[in-house]
């Protein structure tokens, strides 16, 4: 465009510089069209930093479990004398973007995940070993929860605060109205599922908009049917998803889904709870870290929660394994306060630091053999014993997998199957979750 | 016909247009009317209702469900929850940080280019201008890998950004928003720049000025309307940035408005009220500005069609 | 119309009395002084564009031969593997590229003529057009982020608006969120509402600008309103709709951030878009980077079409000229 060229004679009626102002109206719309969202960092940085203060990258982003970490810097900070600075991230945006949060500039310490998830990324090593700070803390830690801190490599690389069971939760009150017994078996469960249904409840409240909560129903009827070792093998896809036993895994799932709560790929699970709070729904499965602390959130009556542990499916597996998370912080390899970092991390690893986390938080338990929570309440008290009546616990599929893997493609498959549990469908995922699954555990490890 | 007449024929016929068609048919009119008010009751409907649930109380929704008459009566709280737990102030200065400099920042360069381009001879000027327009085109997600790499290697003074890099700083939004947002302006401003009158530099060149005083104080001037159209499309499309500001800032506290409601629907995720409070906060000022620049904006659109 | 918009709509060339011709002030001459000053001019913007959105792009196209996992140093080549994993395994992208797909043709085939009918009323002098224009426009205003939080307390499963309307929120409630039927379409009528708003005002500008001799002139041969738009007005609008069709195609391969909020941030089956699985690979927990830059060339590639038909319809006189 120079100049005068606009401005030649009209063109049919209108004039160049008519047809030109389109091309600018039109170049409008183009700068609208940058609303493109997305997704996310992770939390960090920033922060005040030198001796004796550390910035800390949370992603507690619920009110009640935010107001429990929150306690727990508090008392962090008088005990060591370290500031902490804490930037907190929503939670599904903070573990979007751990990657290029901890190459970014991270902060010192971050919340993370114990077990593979951690793993992933201290192979890689973004994440800084911790020894030391175990060689003071790990006198107060059962065997269990010192292998659940190690990497690929032996080190130590996580402080474990808490963990809390996957089990089926339930109001008392309507188990006692209706007469309704604890099922042990699969086959009792599903006998009580048509018995509530016929009485107008929802047999099991369910919600998997977030993509992640169907994935503890994969791993339940897995070690339920598979065993322990079975599934810690297909996680690490050293069995392939096209294996029959994966396929009995989703026909019995299906079995049980006539008497899921329907829709549950449009429903976030803080909607399924509300389902059970409002005793529309019999049973929810999910772990006490969700189920619970949503309770707390919402005002519901804590006191009519109770909880069994999932039934049994297969007598050579009983009820020996169930998944149990463990939560903990990560000091990360680019922190610039790694001294201060330490201390905090110490005074984390014992019973009296887990106590305080635990004094506002009335679902998760503590990991610490010296932990000391008067505060406990009968859910939490069930949880400690369930939790080591188990012989193996498993983290969860996102934290036992390539958790890129399980969030993105497992995820996808499993909604696929929820809103259409065929055979038709199983056999389709199960192939596409092998093929996808050769690519991606090839190409990273 | 040329061009002014042209323009100036239509004027007059919008001009004196609204009342010939006035006396046009009546059923005709009454259709339209009804159409149009059916349509803009649909169009109000969802910000209606976003607006009726963030006045509700949450024990009242909880149990009666959103669509219920106001029992337990009509509330500022989710917005004054929103306002002190959700930090929304806070998010909007951070907002008002980034949109603002990067509005004029925008305008001065592509006024810049846009000059250079249009009134300056030399070649390879259409080459430039395909550069800035086709630029502005592209999807952000084709460039996010190694911008964020890019933003990760530059490192900045502390006084410009506490991470002491271009990444997580409020400088390096700035920084992208204003480079993503030339190319539009480059090219709108470049084509209104060109119908500027040559003698009005012609006068300029008699006084000896010199190329700045020529751009600052002819050129600028003259496209003042121009400036204030873009300036508003601007200010709307920047503070509603979600993409950038997620992932090139890591810090929580440091997004803008925009991008932190991702943030605070997750704080408040099963308390929709609280979040439809912080939503409709979060849309007031696009509004204000619309509403203060509605005639300017008008005008400059239609100006942007005419000399676009 | 008001004398600042009629000054407005006249712009600078209201302000000189007679046009001359323009050739003359080529006869500018730059000292060395104007020349620094025009390096810095164009220099810092192009610099800045160069750095931050050319270099990317073609970054982008470089990483996707690689399968990079975004963790140290960029390796291995591994060709056009990740190309093959798009087109053959992964089982999300097709039906990406149908979404996209459909979105354009929604766009294109609902939300334009509904807008370009907005903008053909409210051209008449509507009484009170007005208002209507900014009720219309008013989600142009809001970012899409907010529009998707509006939208989900509509179509919330057993508590939203609609399904409450419909008197479906018991356990016959509608999934318009999570149903892969359905999904696509909720979001669609959500990101319409914008749209058309958008395409109304640049319609509305297109109009204004349409000399009306044109339309006294069929009116006087007897043409009627209908006969007008279409055989007069419409084939003189020629330039706005390529406009609208390149807005339209570019708009539809951005779809992000309506989608991010309503599926919180997953890819729900039904609401896979190529910009969704470009992010969900490139900023998730484990990074591929290599595939998403994959992802991200064919998305860049789509759109480069429209942009060139744009840029030619824009240029092309000029170059002749």
């Amino acid at each position: 465009m120079r100049g005068q060229s606009n401005f030649g004679a009209p063109v049919s009626g209108v004039s160049r510089r008519d047809v030109l102002k389109f091309g600018g109206a039109a170049a409008l719309s183009f700068a609208a069209v940058p609303l493109l969202a997305g997704c996310s960092s992770g939390g960090s940085s920033g922060g005040s930093s030198g001796p004796g203060s550390i910035t800390f990258g949370s992603n507690y982003s619920d009110p009640a479990p935010k107001s429990a970490f929150g306690d727990l810097t508090k008392a962090a900070t008088k005990s060591t004398g370290v500031k902490i600075d804490v930037n907190t991230v929503d939670h599904n945006t903070f573990q979007n973007n751990i990657t290029s949060y901890l190459q970014g500039t991270p902060n010192d310490l971050f919340t993370w995940f114990a077990g593979y998830r951690m793993q992933v990324f201290a192979d890689q090593g973004l994440i800084e070993p911790i020894d030391d700070v175990w060689d003071k803390i790990g006198k107060n830690f059962p065997d269990s929860a010192k292998a659940l801190s190690k990497g690929t490599d032996g080190h130590y690389y996580i402080v474990p605060i808490y963990n809390y069971p996957w089990v089926v939760f339930y109001n008392k009150s309507t188990f006692q109205e209706k007469g309704y017994e604890i099922p042990t078996t699969w086959d009792q469960m599903i006998t009580l599922c048509k018995k509530m249904q016929s009485d107008g409840l929802i047999p099991f409240a369910f919600g998997q908009q977030d993509g992640w909560p169907a994935l503890g129903t994969f791993d339940i009827i897995n070690l339920r049917l598979n065993g322990f070792e079975y599934h810690m093998k297909l996680m690490q896809h050293k069995v392939p998803w096209t294996d029959s036993k994966v396929t009995d895994v989703f026909n019995k799932w299906a079995e049980l889904m006539p008497y899921v709560q329907p829709g549950a790929t449009g429903r976030i699970w803080q909607d399924a709870v509300k389902t059970l709070e409002a005793k529309k729904a019999g049973m929810m499965f999910q772990g006490t870290n969700q189920v619970a602390a949503q309770y707390v959130t919402d005002n519901a009556d804590l006191d009519d929660l109770d909880f069994f542990v999932y039934p049994e499916i297969d007598p050579t597996w009983g009820q020996d394994y169930m998944d149990a998370p463990a939560d903990g912080f990560c000091l990360a390899k680019k922190a610039k306060n790694v001294d201060p970092a330490k201390k905090v991390l110490e005074y984390i690893g014992t019973g009296q630091a887990e106590a305080a986390y635990l004094k506002n938080d009335k679902w998760d338990v503590a990991l610490a053999n010296d932990a000391d929570v008067p505060s406990y309440n009968a859910i939490q008290k069930k949880s400690v014993e369930v939790i080591k009546a188990c012989k193996n616990v498993a983290q969860f599929l996102d934290r036992d997998s390539d958790p890129g893997f399980a969030d993105n493609t497992v995820a996808a498959a499993v909604d696929k199957f929820i809103n259409s549990p065929t055979p038709a469908t199983i056999k389709s995922i199960q192939s596409s979750l092998e093929a996808q699954a050769k690519t991606v555990f090839t190409a990273q490890h | 016909m040329t061009t002014i007449s042209s323009t100036q024929a239509s004027t007059a016929a919008t001009t004196s247009g609204g009342k010939r068609r006035a006396g046009g048919v009546r059923p005709g009119r009454i259709a339209a009317h009804t159409f149009m008010i059916i349509m803009a009751f649909a169009w109000v409907l969802p910000l209606l209702f976003a607006l009726y649930i963030s006045f509700r109380p949450i024990s009242s929704t909880a149990k009666y469900g959103y669509v219920s008459l106001p029992i337990g009566g009509l509330t500022f709280a989710n917005y004054v929850n929103a306002w002190t737990q959700g930090e929304i102030g806070h998010y909007l200065i951070n907002s008002a940080i980034i949109t603002i400099p990067a509005v004029l920042i925008t305008l001065l360069f592509a006024s810049a280019v846009g000059f250079v381009i249009s009134q300056v001879k030399m070649r390879g000027r259409l080459v430039l201008l395909i550069i800035f327009t086709a630029g502005n085109l592209l999807p952000q997600q084709a460039l996010i890998t190694p911008l964020y790499r890019i933003f990760l290697s530059i490192p900045l003074p502390n006084w410009l950004s506490s991470s002491g890099l271009m990444y997580d700083s409020l400088f390096g939004l700035i920084v992208i928003n204003v480079t993503f947002q030339l190319g539009f302006c480059v090219f709108v401003l470049s084509n209104y720049m060109t119908t500027i009158p040559g003698e009005l530099y012609e006068a300029a060149l008699v006084d000896g000025a010199s190329l700045w005083r020529r751009f600052w104080n002819v050129t600028l001037p003259i496209c003042r309307p121009a400036l204030a159209a873009l300036g508003t499309l601007l200010t709307i499309w920047i503070y509603n940035d979600f993409f950038w500001a997620t992932v090139l800032m890591s810090t929580g506290s440091k997004r803008p408005i925009t991008s932190a409601l991702n943030n605070l629907q997750g704080q408040f995720v099963s308390n929709q009220n609280v979040i439809a409070a912080a939503a409709l906060i979060a849309a007031v000022p696009t509004l204000i500005v619309y509403l203060v620049l509605q005639r300017q904006f008008v005008a400059g659109l239609a100006l942007g069609a005419t000399k676009g | 119309m008001t004398e600042t918009e009629k000054q407005a709509a006249l712009g600078p060339d209201a302000a000189s009395a007679a046009p001359t011709p323009r050739r003359r002030r080529r006869a500018l001459r730059l000292t060395k002084r104007d020349r620094v000053l025009l390096i810095v001019l164009l220099g810092i913007p192009l610099l800045a564009d160069l750095a931050f959105v050319w270099f990317p792009a073609v970054t982008s196209v470089v990483l996707s031969f690689t399968s990079w996992n975004g963790v140290g140093a960029i390796q291995p080549w591994v060709g056009t593997q990740e190309y093959k994993f798009a087109f053959t395994v992964d089982p999300q992208f097709w039906p990406a590229v149908l979404h996209n797909i459909i979105w354009v043709l929604v766009f294109g085939l609902i939300a334009t003529p509904l807008g370009m009918l907005f903008a053909v009323i409210l051209d008449r002098n509507l009484k009170g057009s007005r208002i209507y224009q900014s009720v219309f426009f008013l989600p142009v205003m809001l970012s899409l982020a907010l529009i998707g939080i509006i939208w989900e307390l509509m179509y919330s499963q057993n508590y939203g608006l609609i399904n409450t309307l419909l008197g479906r929120t018991g356990s016959d409630a509608i999934n318009w969120i999570g149903n892969p039927d359905l999904n696509l379409w909720a979001v669609l009528v959500a990101a319409s509402w914008r749209q058309v708003g958008y395409v109304m005002i640049l319609y509305l500008a297109g109009l204004k600008g349409v000399d009306a001799s044109l339309r006294e002139a069929a009116q006087i041969d007897g043409a009627n309103p209908w006969q007008t738009f279409w055989r007069v007005i419409f084939p003189v609008l020629k330039p706005i709709n390529i406009v609208i069709i390149v807005i339209t195609v570019i708009e539809s391969l951005r779809a992000y951030d309506i989608i991010y909020i309503m599926s919180h941030g997953t890819v729900l089956p039904g609401l896979e878009l190529l910009s969704m699985l470009v992010t969900q690979y490139i900023i998730g927990q484990t990074t591929r980077i290599g595939y998403g830059s994959a992802l991200a060339t064919v998305l860049l590639v789509i759109a480069l079409v429209p942009i060139i038909i744009f840029l030619v319809q824009s240029f092309r006189k000029d170059e002749k000229a």
